[in-house]
């Protein structure tokens, strides 16, 4: 089955690693994954709004042209892009008038249907199975006491979750099959600060001090995410966070692939 | 045949939006009406008058009030009618309220038209019309009481005094229910057991109740008057007849597993009675922890020590069938368990324990007699963190309603604490406090001030544990920050839900249950301890979640309603009845199939099969008129010929 990878702005940018990474350890799974020909924004922070539909266009635009070529699932690395894919994906399969409205104004040359499914790394990844993640590590990550942070958008809200939205365990899982040891870690789904991080920087210093402190009173020698922005937010702002405590030591944090692509033996 | 037409204003409700005048003028000119007027309130003393004066006065035989529903004042216009001397069932009404002024507020003119047409159609009807006469049949006036808890115990004991024989049945070894676990009471702070027990035994000794414990309601039918219930007595294994409750069985018993009635946190053994002023004092033998089974006996201690020979292995459940007039439903409730509270730690860690946990821990008879330890390691706690509304009012968990005991038994168990750790520091995280109740407010409020403890209005997102403590993560909503709390123990109050079983006997009892599972009235205000089914009462939190007060109250407000319906040895049924005509009936059986109550059945008599109905069973509800092949069933007072004109009437024009 092939899969259309939806790639989002930012992975064409500050977070090229996480593609690299990501795109490596699905080749080594013998995973189909192709690019989404075409692709536009995801459309970022996903509209509340009930009454204003132009802002559902570019995810819904994004899902009919994975249907358009044929396409039956879009994955993605992004949180952000698979929180807002996945979230106008429901909103328009729960409501015909909505997708009939979408539809008219996009005239794109077919009609989005609302079948096209909405995937995530980790989830594909789950599917593959993390016992047969195991099977195929070359370096086992022994020893190396991993937090896994999750951030938000994966998780909330529920019914787009990939996974307990309070006690998420899909990435300790795959942590596990790596040969490595998650950590208890209570702030794996606290905020980052989100967007705080542009217009006050100091609020998700803040935060990030908490959460990397957490992570370090738990034993991590690092942690993962899968968030672009989460990344950004608790790696790059400890600068900021040294400023504002002094004493505090770097922390590493690394995408949930990265660990992946050194434990299948990618280089 | 001489109608009267009466239209009502309801005050502004129907004649604000529906032309009253032009309505009237136009009704009149109907076929066989003889006299139309309308009226700024028919239902009042003076409304009911006028309707009686003008039957008197001008012969009317038949009548329409177009007014509200007839669900509201339906029996109010039918006794006005049998006031002036007519037949009850000769009044129609058309409901130009709910089904017209109200639901057409914006186009007056279209309503108006409507309301007409509703008259029409009532008129239609009315021209079919018969005078009926309820039918008497023989009541049981015996009670049937389901759930032991304190309403149940109240509900039989005052019917019981009332003088009517009442059967109890409950679920659990012995009576009690939830108020049997708490250690005392709001805001009297009276200990919970000792106003309970003497309530329990009075209930065994009673010559009036049948007790039946570790028993369940298996099957219902019938109707109000006569119902037919079938009990299963599930075996205990020791005979009630023989067990004199010495409990030498229990110091042999070499099984130790969780006591349920401790809430998990004490121990007992697999022979057992769940506390010691259980009712009645019967032991009984859980199988399923036993190293006994039905076939293999592998340890013979309890039935070696047993002086009076009480233990059974071989018995089998049993099946008990009674009848009786009235049910009163009292099954409780039960409460959301602690992993449906992962974000407070719910099921992760020991020391997140549930308010019910804590009436244990502070009760005198409890696992720690009475000292509040943790679970984890038995220690005193420092400090309690409460947290209200742990999945009530929460909308996102399919629960918007408030619990309304929680504000009260935390509080209480604040004092509890503060009294017996002085010392030790009390925070309670809460949406708003709640103390509606005679002397509730007075309460909380001495509470408040006077023992040191910090209420914190705001919610809790996250428990979790930093070495041997709970870290609680909370926002103070009123100065608008969040907080960090180092803490011994959190004791959520989880949201009170329908009792497990409650859903399965509504199904039984065919009485409709809300969409959170309790229990429906038929009118929260004025009906409030009447199921919709007839003959069915309800009592205490299996309607909603209720203090104790309250179930009580409720519970003696049921018994007085079957009290009402038992001071008639005979009940009148409404005639609202299905016939078979047995000229056009040819026996085909599909009327029996769709009955939902069993009141249908094939009989033969000479050489010819037909339907017979059993008029006491029999609902009115139609189902057998519509599948009817042959038009060979009418139900009285909604026949076809009725509704066929009504809609023709509807349609007309």
């Amino acid at each position: 089955m092939k899969l259309a990878y939806f790639p989002g702005c930012t992975l064409k940018t500050t977070a090229k690693k996480l593609e690299t990474s990501a795109l490596a350890v699905a080749e080594t799974l013998g995973l189909k994954i192709e690019e989404l020909p075409n692709w536009n924004c995801c459309g970022t922070v996903y509209s509340l709004a009930s009454d204003d539909l132009i802002k559902q266009l570019a995810p819904i635009r994004n899902l009919a042209r994975a249907q358009s070529f044929e396409y039956k699932t879009i994955v993605t690395l992004c949180s952000m892009c698979y929180n807002t894919l996945a979230q106008s994906n429901i909103l328009v399969k729960n409501n015909g008038e909505k997708l009939r409205k979408i539809n008219e104004f996009m005239s794109e040359e077919e009609d989005y249907r609302g079948e096209v499914e909405v995937k995530h790394f980790l989830t594909l990844f789950k599917e593959f199975g993390f016992e047969n993640i195991k099977k195929i590590v070359k370096k086992p990550l022994s020893k190396l006491k991993v937090a896994c942070y999750y951030g938000c958008l994966l998780l909330r809200p529920k019914r787009i979750g990939i996974d307990d939205c309070e006690q998420p365990h899909i990435l300790e899982e795959l942590v596990l099959s790596l040969g490595a040891e998650p950590v208890n870690f209570p702030y794996q789904v606290e905020c980052c600060g989100s967007y705080h991080t542009a217009v006050k920087p100091e609020i998700v210093a803040m935060r990030a001090y908490r959460i990397l402190e957490n992570a370090r009173e738990n034993g991590a020698d690092l942690v993962v995410t899968s968030c672009p922005l989460c990344y950004f937010n608790l790696k790059d702002r400890q600068r900021d966070v040294k400023r504002l405590y002094a004493g505090f030591k770097e922390m590493p944090v690394l995408y949930f692939t990265e660990i992946m692509a050194d434990a299948l033996g990618i280089t | 045949m001489r109608v009267g037409i009466f239209i009502c204003h309801c005050g502004r409700n129907i004649a604000s939006v529906v032309d009253v005048h032009w309505l009237k003028n136009e009704a009149a000119k109907l076929k066989n009406v003889v006299f139309c007027e309308d009226y700024i309130y028919l239902c009042s003393e003076p409304g009911q008058k006028f309707i009686c004066e003008k039957i008197k006065e001008l012969n009317l035989t038949h009548i329409i009030v177009a007014a509200c529903t007839p669900s509201l004042h339906g029996e109010t216009f039918s006794r006005t009618l049998e006031s002036a001397g007519l037949n009850r069932y000769l009044l129609e009404i058309a409901n130009i309220r709910e089904q017209c002024s109200w639901v057409h507020q914006n186009t007056p003119e279209i309503a108006t038209k409507k309301a007409l047409k509703l008259i029409k159609a009532a008129l239609a009807k009315l021209t079919y019309a018969k005078p009926l006469t309820p039918l008497k049949v023989p009541m049981i006036r015996k009670a049937l009481v389901i759930g032991g808890g304190i309403a149940g115990i109240q509900a039989a004991l005052d019917i019981a005094n009332g003088g009517f024989e009442v059967y109890l049945v409950e679920k659990e070894p012995s009576l009690g229910g939830h108020m049997a676990q708490l250690s005392e009471t709001f805001p009297t702070l009276d200990c919970s057991s000792c106003i309970l027990t003497p309530k329990m035994v009075e209930v065994a000794h009673h010559k009036n109740i049948h007790l039946f414990t570790y028993a369940e309601v298996k099957n219902i039918e019938g109707t109000v008057g006569n119902f037919e219930v079938t009990i299963v007595k599930k075996p205990r294994y020791v005979r009630e007849d023989k067990c004199t409750g010495c409990n030498d069985c229990v110091d042999v018993c070499p099984v130790i597993v969780p006591n349920e009635f401790d809430q998990g946190l004490g121990a007992r053994k697999a022979i057992y009675i769940p506390f010691p002023q259980a009712v009645p004092l019967i032991y009984t033998i859980d199988l399923e922890n036993c190293l006994n089974s039905k076939k293999l006996i592998v340890c013979e201690n309890c039935f070696k020590a047993c002086g009076p020979k009480a233990i059974d292995f071989l018995m089998e459940e049993e099946e008990v069938k009674i009848k009786v007039g009235a049910i009163i439903v009292a099954t409780g409730y039960d409460l959301i368990p602690l992993e449906a509270l992962p974000e407070y730690g719910g099921g992760r860690y020991q020391d997140v324990i549930t308010s019910l946990d804590l009436e244990r821990l502070l009760s005198p008879s409890g696992p720690t007699g009475g000292v509040i330890r943790r679970p984890s390691d038995g220690k005193i706690p420092k400090s309690i963190v409460f947290i209200q509304c742990a999945g009530s009012r929460d909308p996102e968990h399919g629960r918007p309603y408030c619990s309304k005991i929680c504000c009260m038994y935390t509080a209480k168990h604040a004092l509890l604490y503060k009294h017996a750790v002085p010392e030790g520091k009390v925070y309670i995280f809460y949406i708003d406090i709640r103390a509606a109740g005679k002397r509730y407010e007075e309460f909380v409020q001495g509470i408040v001030e006077e023992e040191r403890v910090l209420y914190l209005r705001g919610k809790v997102s996250k428990v979790f544990r930093r070495n041997e403590k709970l870290v609680v993560l909370g926002v103070d909503t009123l100065t608008g920050r969040t907080v960090e709390i180092e803490t011994d123990m959190v004791v959520v109050a989880p949201a009170i839900i329908s009792n497990n079983g409650g859903k399965a006997l509504a199904q039984i009892l065919k009485t409709p249950v809300d969409e959170f599972g309790f229990f429906t009235e038929i009118h929260p205000k004025l009906r409030p301890v009447e199921s919709p089914t007839i003959g069915i009462y309800l009592a205490g939190a299996a309607q909603s979640p209720k203090d104790i007060s309250e179930s009580v109250t409720q519970a003696s407000a049921a018994a007085s309603k079957v009290l009402a319906l038992f001071s008639q040895k005979r009940i009148a049924l409404e005639p609202i009845k299905a016939e078979v005509d047995v000229e056009l009936c040819k026996g085909c059986g599909i009327c029996v199939k769709t009955c939902p109550f069993g009141a249908i059945k094939i009989i033969k008599k000479k050489k010819k099969k037909y339907a017979q109905v059993s008029k006491a069973v029999c609902q009115g509800c139609g189902s057998c008129m519509g599948a009817c092949k042959f038009r060979a069933i009418n139900v009285a007072h909604f026949t076809l010929k009725q509704l066929f004109s009504q809609v023709d009437a509807l349609l007309e024009g």
